[in-house]
């Protein structure tokens, strides 16, 4: 059994192919995502990790099977009330002319309504959220006058000021440098401790496997492997999943390392 | 450098309050200049009913509506346009990009080219009002019935409203082609757009339209700007993306259709004043929308005063002069080094 024991999402039975794609992105997933723990969703490019971040989310619409969060389906969530249970950070958005905290006070307006004014609490949740993601130097600068990971960081900010129980990262440190990359994994793991649940997709297998407590390996849209980090990633199944030759190695916290081999086959 | 911190960094209220003042001169301008130049004393005097009779009626008849007019429609185009903006998230995008001007262009051509329009004055700004609207909801049709069928994809809206609009305006071309040369003359002035038929009728139907548009969009500003960063954020945000989107595109439409059907189709407004406003303070659409409003009518009042005082008797079509002062006011807005 994985580790954690209430269960935040539950997915079962869930497919959904893009209108007009041959084969379904996601095929008959079934999966508990466990309260208050750090899960990270693996696997090679277009296994249908962003596509699965989706369905969970409600922005993509499944042709099959069903989703509950806290134990109610999507359906009987209002936006609203989910963006005040669930933050996310999403890969890609379009370059507007906003300012850095304009942008990180967004997080604040699922608690707004269409009139109200930034109260005190929501001014003291934006600062905060701009100081623990390296971003309060920027504060009055244009989002387009940042590099692609000093934007990432101010998304990342934009989630924490949201202030949510859940939060849900795609790719977060994709393009972030190692020191960013690390206070990033560092900060999930704070959250986590304050009882965040926290899920996010990743192509860094060794950071997943040092930082998460559960890992999702996926392929052409089904899960091929879920549970502790030793577990998933074992030699024979990374090597079929990633088609590419690997050792695993063990880091000196325990957690199991994926070292591919040199001189693989090339496709 | 330091001078163009300065006006970034002016608070909300006090940019609000500058272009009230700006606009609110440009309206004193626009009763007093024409082709009989009155003073400020003698147009509060008409305005109060004292004075000469034909002072009076030129004043309270003709200018005062006409100012109004023109102000109100400035302001319509200016949200509208922003708001289609930051829907679309297109930079080129403008009231008329989903063919609100050519649907209205060709209910408009159509009352001029069967007389109907000399004959009953109010069919041609209604059959232009319905035009509009009906070319919004053909566009909108075509738009849903391609990929799944539940969302509106923007993209795909864009490129539906590009088509449907050349598809009009090949239409109304080919009336024309076999119209005689006093419609073609009549429509031709209609689409470069004019302030010269407005009364208090048109003025008092005109606040009744825009006037629920402008508040929902205004209250629409928080999810303007998540939409305007993408569909998905804007739902993580707590946004009801689609909802969202279709009553925001109605309110746009409603404010596009309205304009045009009493003072035709007026370029370059829709376009520029919302990207001036962003160049000097953001996107942020709580303040974008109302700057922009402000803005819009105190530049088209004034192009409006221009059109109809510059060329002595001969009326310029406003089209020409909002472009002809706009461009340069915007060029040298797009070199200022202003970037924060």
């Amino acid at each position: 059994m994985i580790a954690g024991s209430v269960t935040a999402w539950s997915l079962e039975g869930l497919s959904y192919r893009p209108s007009g794609a041959p084969r379904p992105t996601v095929s008959d997933v079934s999966l508990e995502i466990p309260h208050s723990r750090m899960t990270a969703v693996i696997g090679p490019n277009g296994a249908g990790k962003t596509t699965l971040l989706r369905l969970m989310l409600g922005t993509l619409v499944p042709d099959g099977g069903m989703i509950s969060l806290q134990g109610r389906t999507l359906a009987q969530w209002t936006r609203r009330d989910f963006a005040r249970a669930v933050a996310v950070v999403p890969q890609g958005e379009t370059d507007s002319l906003f300012t850095v905290r304009e942008m990180v006070a967004m997080g604040r307006y699922p608690h707004l309504g269409p009139w109200q004014r930034e109260r005190l609490e929501d001014a003291t949740a934006i600062t905060l959220a701009m100081d623990r993601c390296d971003v309060a130097q920027f504060s009055d600068r244009w989002m387009a006058t940042l590099s692609g990971g000093e934007q990432q960081r101010v998304r990342l900010a934009r989630a924490i000021a949201q202030d949510a129980p859940v939060l849900v990262l795609d790719e977060p440190t994709t393009s972030l440098d190692i020191r960013h990359e690390m206070t990033t994994f560092e900060l999930l793991r704070e959250l986590r401790a304050d009882g965040t649940t926290i899920v996010l997709a990743t192509h860094n297998l060794n950071l997943a496997a040092r930082y998460a407590d559960n890992l999702v390996l996926l392929r052409d849209g089904a899960v091929v492997a879920h549970g502790a980090p030793a577990d998933v990633l074992t030699a024979s199944r990374v090597e079929a999943t990633y088609e590419w030759p690997v050792d695993i190695a063990v880091h000196t916290d325990g957690s199991p390392q994926v070292v591919p081999q040199a001189g693989g086959r090339s496709w | 450098m330091t001078h163009a911190r300065a006006l970034l960094a002016w608070p909300l209220s006090l940019r609000l309050l500058v272009l009230a003042l700006a606009a609110s001169v440009v309206l004193i301008a626009a009763v007093r200049l024409g082709a009989v130049s009155l003073t400020f004393s003698s147009v509060l005097q008409a305005i109060a009913g004292r004075g000469d009779s034909t002072t009076i009626t030129i004043v309270r008849e003709l200018r005062v509506p006409r100012a109004l007019q023109a102000a109100l429609v400035g302001a319509a185009l200016a949200v509208s346009g922003a708001t289609f903006q930051a829907l679309l998230r297109n930079p080129l995008a403008e009231p008329y990009t989903l063919g609100v001007s050519s649907g209205a262009a060709a209910g408009a051509v159509l009352t001029v080219v069967t007389g109907w329009a000399t004959r009953y004055v109010w069919s041609l700004p209604l059959a232009a009002f319905a035009g509009g609207i009906a070319s919004m909801l053909l566009v909108f049709r075509i738009a849903y019935s391609v990929g799944n069928k539940q969302t509106l994809d923007t993209r795909v809206l864009l490129l539906a409203g590009v088509v449907v609009s050349a598809f009009l305006v090949a239409l109304i071309w080919l009336v024309l082609t076999f119209a005689d040369t006093e419609s073609v003359r009549a429509a031709i002035f209609w689409m470069m757009g004019s302030h010269a038929g407005a009364s208090w009728r048109s003025v008092a139907i005109l606040g009744v339209c825009l006037a629920p548009g402008l508040l929902v969009l205004f209250a629409l500003a928080r999810p303007l700007n998540l939409l305007a960063i993408g569909e998905p954020t804007a739902a993580y945000l707590g946004i009801s993306v689609e909802r969202t989107k279709i009553l925001a595109f109605a309110m746009a439409t409603l404010l596009t259709a309205a304009s045009v059907a009493v003072s035709g189709t007026i370029g370059f407004v829709g376009l520029v004043i919302p990207h001036a406003i962003r160049l000097l303070w953001g996107s942020d659409n709580r303040g974008l929308l109302p700057c922009a409003a402000l803005a819009g009518a105190a530049f088209l009042a004034a192009a409006d005063t221009s059109a109809r005082s510059i060329a002595g008797a001969n009326e310029l079509p406003i089209g020409i002069v909002t472009a002809l002062i706009g461009v340069p006011c915007f060029v040298w807005l797009l070199r200022r080094p202003a970037t924060r």
